[in-house]
């Protein structure tokens, strides 16, 4: 092209983490508002009932805290993977492992009342780490992508639930698909009297600042980083790229599963096929949101919970179809990546030398 | 188990084998153009769904099979289009890149398709593409009913694979393609548009692709649903790592992930094993992952893969 030219960058200003998601975000909500016009719908009508509908009122503003938790932490997985390079698409699956995990030991009648928090907590986080772990290793080992391993497993693992779900693992109280509650102790404690803000929510905002202490102020942080930028620059450094590989893989499938925790402990008290609507993925659009900074996972969890709960009450008073949350969420992420284009260069315009 | 394998291992398998083949073959066949230009297409799931929800459409309200194939062909080329523009001209990150067209895809998919049917009570259904004997060929005893009965997307689909072998490596636009997914700078040095190759294979890709959406709705099935694709454009991926980027080989591993589909769909309907068929459903998944840990160690991918091509940085 001539007359512009893209001139590298040396370091992007600061300002720059906080106006390029929110362009971005801003070019989303513009393109899609083209979908709720074809969709025959007045655009402030949708757009302001799809944000002002999760805030309005005290109860909807602690649903929408509600909901941001599980993509908190699911943000929070794939922001760790992603810094070392490790495209760990199978939030969603580390997540129902989490979740199954956690049912598996919330129903646990022998166990004492004051372990089973820690147990469950745990638990969930070892058996998403476990499930990351998996494609991490063939990748260390065998080179395979792990884009294609940790998206297949999410279907292996779905699968698998719903055949223990369907069969030994089948409430027989219910007669629907799904297991049997947890123990009532097990349940995680309410934090605000006749709400459903569970511990939860505190454990994910807990766990967005160790996050952030991890990568910004530990030595795996900073291999974590170093792979992901130069992995030939450090191995030469000494820094064994295998190793840093599937840690960061364990803690991002850790995480992944304190998501399914949550969900289990706080809300559904239960596995069931509908546990999750896809927080593995929209995880992946908070964490480009966010730059990969676990302190900016927060706000743009915050943002797409408010999405996700305003959708169905947009739906319901303008007929736009719920899934403009769906698109919301693909155009954001895309507007998000050609806004990233600006941190990395500046767009200089020529004057040709000659005429 | 012997006559369990007896009685799978009929014509009727095999003739299945074949069709479940055809979207995988589609799909391989469209990733393998991308990478070969060096250009990851993670997009081809949301791809699929979004090509499949178009021709399903179009073929709905038009009563026009073949106006459907065209219009999901379209879809898909328009996709294509958007993933060059984020991974050529903007040289992003092919990965997230991918994964975003994806996620837009199948919730434009989710989207179109709510806003055009609603929630009806009884699945909108068309009627599909019959298939279609070839005369003389399919009387041929054993071979005939497999290979020679079938829908016209399938014989597509077996003179896809031939076509693709043929214009990858007997012809200049081929040649290109793959030198500028080999060594971009030098293909360049040579005077190839790098960009224009690349824009090209990702709009052959996302043509491909679309016909795998199409044929899964219109002829394989009579019917959109959300589920339709069900992780079979993540398999197409790995099918190319499979095959080692050769279009003969992506379609032989094709036909065998078919092979495994198809036997699996058997089992879950024979009284042999008394399993969950949720287990049976795993099973394509687990062995694709299985065959990529065999395969990958020593694959070669083409050599320019995942890196953006800038001028300025020669």
């Amino acid at each position: 092209m001539t007359g512009i030219r893209l001139e590298p960058r040396v370091q992007p200003p600061w300002w720059l983490n906080l106006l390029l998601p929110t362009a971005a975000v801003a070019a989303a909500l513009a393109l899609c508002s083209g979908l709720v016009l074809l969709a025959g719908a007045d655009v402030l009508d949708a757009y302001s009932t799809l944000f002002l509908s999760s805030l309005s009122t005290a109860f909807n503003r602690v649903e929408t805290a509600v909901k941001a938790a599980p993509l908190v932490f699911t943000g929070l997985a794939v922001t760790v993977a992603f810094r070392a390079k490790f495209w760990n698409i199978g939030a969603e699956g580390q997540l129902l492992a989490g979740a199954m995990a956690a049912a598996f030991i919330g129903a646990c009648e022998g166990l004492p009342v004051w372990s089973l928090a820690p147990l469950m907590i745990g638990g969930g986080a070892l058996a998403g780490a476990a499930c990351a772990l998996v494609p991490a290793a063939l990748k260390t080992r065998c080179k395979v992508d792990d884009v294609v391993t940790t998206l297949l497993l999410n279907f292996v693992i779905y699968y698998g639930m719903m055949a223990l779900l369907d069969g030994p693992w089948k409430d027989p109280l219910s007669g629907y698909p799904d297991s049997p509650d947890i123990r009532m102790e097990a349940e995680f404690p309410i934090l605000l009297k006749s709400t459903r803000l569970h511990m939860g929510v505190l454990l994910a905002a807990l766990a967005a600042a160790l996050a952030w202490l991890l990568l910004r102020r530990t030595t795996l942080g900073f291999e974590i980083d170093a792979v992901g930028e130069n992995p030939n620059a450090a191995r030469y450094a000494g820094i064994r790229l295998a190793g840093v590989t599937l840690a960061a893989a364990a803690v991002s499938g850790a995480l992944a599963g304190l998501a399914g925790v949550g969900e289990v402990a706080g809300i559904h008290f239960q596995v069931m096929a509908g546990l999750s609507p896809g927080y593995g993925y929209t995880g992946i659009v908070i964490a480009m949101l966010a730059r990969l900074n676990p302190i900016g996972v927060l706000p743009a969890a915050v943002f797409f919970a408010i999405v996700i709960t305003g959708a169905e009450a947009m739906s319901r008073a303008t007929g736009v179809p719920v899934f403009l949350a769906d698109v919301i969420q693909g155009a954001a992420l895309v507007t998000m990546l050609a806004a990233l284009m600006l941190t990395q260069y500046r767009i200089r315009w020529d004057r040709p030398a000659h005429e | 188990m012997s006559e369990i394998l007896s009685q799978v291992f009929q014509v009727g398998f095999f003739a299945a084998m074949v069709r479940i083949a055809t979207p995988l073959v589609f799909g391989t066949l469209g990733e393998l153009f991308a990478e070969r230009a060096g250009v990851l297409n993670l997009g081809i799931e949301g791809i699929m769904m979004l090509a499949a929800m178009a021709g399903f459409s179009t073929a709905f309200f038009t009563g026009s099979l073949w106006l459907g194939v065209l219009a999901a062909v379209l879809t898909g080329v328009a996709a294509g289009a958007l993933l060059g523009l984020l991974t050529v001209s903007l040289g992003l990150s092919q990965h997230v890149s991918g994964i975003g067209l994806t996620l837009l895809c199948s919730g434009l998919s989710f989207f179109f398709y709510r806003l055009i049917f609603g929630q009806p009570s009884s699945l909108p259904k068309i009627a599909p593409f019959e298939p279609l004997a070839l005369p003389g060929l399919s009387d041929i005893p054993f071979l005939g009913p497999i290979l020679f009965n079938q829908f016209a997307l399938v014989y597509l689909a077996m003179a896809v694979v031939p076509a693709a072998a043929f214009v990858l490596y007997r012809t200049p636009w081929g040649l290109n393609l793959r030198a500028v997914g080999e060594n971009p700078q030098a293909a360049y040095s040579a005077g190839v548009s790098v960009a224009a190759a690349r824009y090209q294979a990702l709009l052959v890709s996302g043509a491909l692709m679309g016909l795998a959406g199409a044929f899964l709705c219109m002829a394989q099935y009579n019917a959109y649903t959300f589920g339709v694709i069900s992780g079979r454009g993540w398999v197409c991926i790995a099918l190319v790592v499979f095959g080692q980027w050769n279009p003969w080989k992506s379609a032989a591993g094709a036909l065998l992930f078919a092979c495994i589909d198809a036997l699996q769909l058997r089992l879950q309907a024979s009284s042999a094993f008394h399993l969950p068929y949720q287990l049976f459903l795993m099973l394509p998944f687990v062995l694709t992952i299985v065959g990529m840990a065999l395969v990958s160690r020593n694959a070669r991918a083409p050599a320019a893969l995942l890196k953006p091509f800038r001028k300025e940085a020669r």
